[in-house]
């Protein structure tokens, strides 16, 4: 996983509420065996027509916008648990998604592949989805290790992460790592554990 | 101290905790399928590891299947390159597959269950969002990426933060014709699609520890749909009733014992859950969706909402023009072109048999194309034996080969463009059921009736004959 501090980026508005992981990356596309390639086909049914020409009016066909930070609605990734949503994202080329509210599930597959999710209030995705539209070059900072997200205008809010999981983005580690360095506490566990 | 049912399991299962409020939580079953597993085993074989626990795990072939001519290769290559890539890790690693031509094959939320794999006080995990379904039988169950699948083969242990507890308390009686899909549909149209989220619900009050066991899967199946990491029921007589005799349960002085302990898996009357929803059973109607999300539901006889009465009038008008419905609109009458009665929610053998009894002597309208996809090669096989087969092609619905089909359209089971399903399945999002495709979620029985009459009715307003279970 590649490590994450700091990151400065123009940013692409969605401003759609509750996009869900069929939106994300539509079940058909679930066929492949690798992580790899997945980037293509995000947003596919958004972003072209059943010919398969580009939709115009989808954001990602909008050459005024570009960036590793995707800024999307509230309830952003509810729906269906695959983790290829967290992978089409990240092979597409975000390293982190803002939305004023991310769905459980979405949001610890997120973390384990290096994508970061930024909960900030509604009022402040508000203020960014407005600042990203009117001037799409603006970057966006998102600061890890300070745990802010700030505009160019100076205006910054603070947003919540795990501590465990801070540590595992600033590294670049994943829960396999650390899991794997408990395995005498679990054998350990499972002398006691009894199963019916 | 007291403990709800969801406390007293977790509790059961912490390993150890975590620096930042995560926990280690022991695993007891994981479930794989062909879908959500290769990149786990591929993460596996780099790390050059082993995997941790293979007798944890149980693999069925079910999302990316043909519902056809099982027996043949499968056409799709990229479907087969999929099925075959979990066969070979299956054997690769030494894990247990019931695969394509399994006698056991079949969804692997409808397997669980009917093998006994699936039982009260464990902790089950499958890198599917509706392995919700098996908290019915009085477990955590709950549905994991694929990064967590890896986690699971790693080290048989998940890292988690602990979930809210939530109580949904449903009391009274249910009316003629009303099932359990009706009650969830209900109460995910009260509570909205994130009114469940970051908690673990408990279903409870008379009204739910009334019903089958099926029926509670059913349930606790689109616990999911509300935001909710799973759903459960305490478990009683009739979960043990229901495990007893299966082919993975505990056996004789085994079966007593467990049950000793299943009986201890109740939350304590003082305990205190994060949220609790309080409704009446005889609120309950027959249910159908209109719009784009699982929370969009109103009677079967009712009206689409208009925009002054919804919070986000511009996503209702978005989900309406997909739907090709307007607004205030009332949706019985309507014609559907499609029924499909199937997928985790709604294809074990007492859907079929609800199916089958309402339309015993019947035929569906001429339109319709109406295709039954049992959840598993055993449900199949019983309704063969209970000649419940025959009623159906008699009825003109197709009965196809077990697995998920066009509950999320990854095989060639797809819903035209623009056309009219409705489906026992339990997501209408845009797209689900084939590009285009107009879902409406339904139970068994409505599914039944509109198929019959080729538009969308209310079952009750026809004779209904008990179904005896
Ligand atoms: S039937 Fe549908 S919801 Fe259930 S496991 Fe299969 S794809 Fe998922």
């Amino acid at each position: 996983m590649e490590k994450f501090k700091v990151l400065k980026s123009t940013a692409i508005p969605l401003p759609e509420e509750d996009v869900d992981t069929d939106q994300i990356i539509p079940a058909r596309f679930l066929k492949a065996t690798t992580k790899e390639g997945f980037g293509e086909n995000l947003f596919r049914d958004w972003r072209y027509d059943s010919e398969g020409n580009p939709n115009a009016n989808f954001v990602l066909n909008n050459e005024k916008y570009s960036g590793q930070i995707l800024v999307a609605g509230r309830n952003f990734g509810c729906g269906s648990s695959r983790e290829h949503a967290a992978w089409a994202l990240a092979d597409y080329g975000f390293r982190a998604v803002i939305s004023s509210y991310f769905a459980d599930i979405f949001k610890g597959n997120a973390l384990n592949n290096g994508l970061l999710p930024v909960q900030v209030s509604d009022e402040f995705l508000k203020k960014i989805l407005a600042e990203v539209q009117k001037k799409p070059s603006t970057p966006i900072i998102i600061d890890l290790p300070e745990q802010t997200v700030s505009l160019e205008d100076g205006s910054s809010e603070s947003f919540e992460i795990n501590d465990y999981k801070k540590m595992c983005m600033l590294n670049g580690y994943d829960d396999i790592d650390f899991l794997l360095s408990q395995k005498d506490k679990i054998k350990a566990f499972e002398q006691q554990h009894v199963e019916f | 101290m007291p403990k709800t049912l969801f406390e007293k399991i977790w509790d059961q299962h912490v390993v150890d905790e975590v620096e930042g409020g995560q926990e280690i939580l022991y695993i007891d079953r994981h479930f794989i399928h062909e879908v959500t597993s290769p990149q786990a085993f591929s993460g596996i074989r780099d790390r050059g590891i082993d995997i941790f626990r293979k007798e944890k795990i149980v693999a069925t072939a079910d999302h990316n299947v043909p519902t056809k001519n099982q027996h043949l290769p499968i056409k799709d290559a990229l479907s087969k390159l999929q099925v075959d890539a979990l066969k070979q890790n299956c054997e690769d690693f030494g894990i247990e597959l019931y695969g394509l031509g399994h006698p056991y094959q079949g969804i692997v939320h409808v397997i669980g269950p009917e093998l006994g794999v699936t039982k009260p006080g464990m902790t089950i995990v499958c890198g599917d969002s509706h392995t919700s379904t098996h908290g019915a039988f009085g477990a955590i169950a709950f549905g994991i990426g694929t990064s967590q699948v890896e986690q699971v083969m790693a080290t048989q242990c998940l890292l988690l933060e602990r979930p809210k507890t939530m109580r949904i308390t449903i009391d009274g009686e249910l009316g003629e014709g009303i099932y359990a899909k009706d009650i969830i549909l209900y109460i995910i149209s009260k509570l909205g699609t994130g009114g469940g989220t970051g908690h673990f619900v408990e279903y409870a009050g008379t009204a739910i520890w009334g019903l089958s066991m099926e029926a509670r899967m059913t349930i606790c199946n689109m616990s999911i749909e509300m935001g909710a990491r799973g759903g459960m029921i305490a478990p009683d007589e009739t979960t043990f009733e229901y495990v007893k005799g299966r082919e993975f349960a505990p056996q004789g002085k085994e079966f007593e014992e467990a049950v000793g302990y299943w009986k201890t898996l109740y939350t304590d009357d003082e305990a205190i859950f994060d949220t609790e929803y309080n409704f009446r059973a005889e609120d309950i109607e027959p249910m159908i969706t209109y719009g784009t999300n699982p929370g969009a539901g109103i009677k079967v006889t009712g009206n689409v909402p208009t925009s002054e009465e919804v919070e986000n009038p511009e996503g209702l008008k978005k989900s309406l023009e997909y739907m090709g419905l307007q607004e205030g609109e009332k949706l019985e009458g309507k014609k559907i072109d499609h029924v499909f009665i199937g997928s985790c929610t709604n294809s074990r053998i007492e859907d079929l048999r609800i199916v089958a009894n309402y339309v015993k002597g019947k035929k569906k309208a001429g339109h319709v194309n109406a295709m039954i996809v049992p959840g598993s090669k055993q449900v199949q096989q019983q309704a063969q034996k209970e000649g419940i087969d025959k009623i159906l092609a008699d009825a003109g619905f197709e009965l196809r080969q077990s697995g998920c089909s066009a509950c999320l359209g990854m095989n060639e089971d797809k819903i035209p463009k623009g056309e009219y399903c409705v489906s026992t399945s339990n997501r209408n999002f845009e797209g689900r059921q084939g590009p285009g495709a107009r879902t409406m979620l339904v139970s068994p029985l409505t599914a039944a009736a509109i198929a019959i009459e080729g538009k969308i009715v209310d079952p009750r307003k026809f004779e209904l004959k008990k179904v005896a279970v």
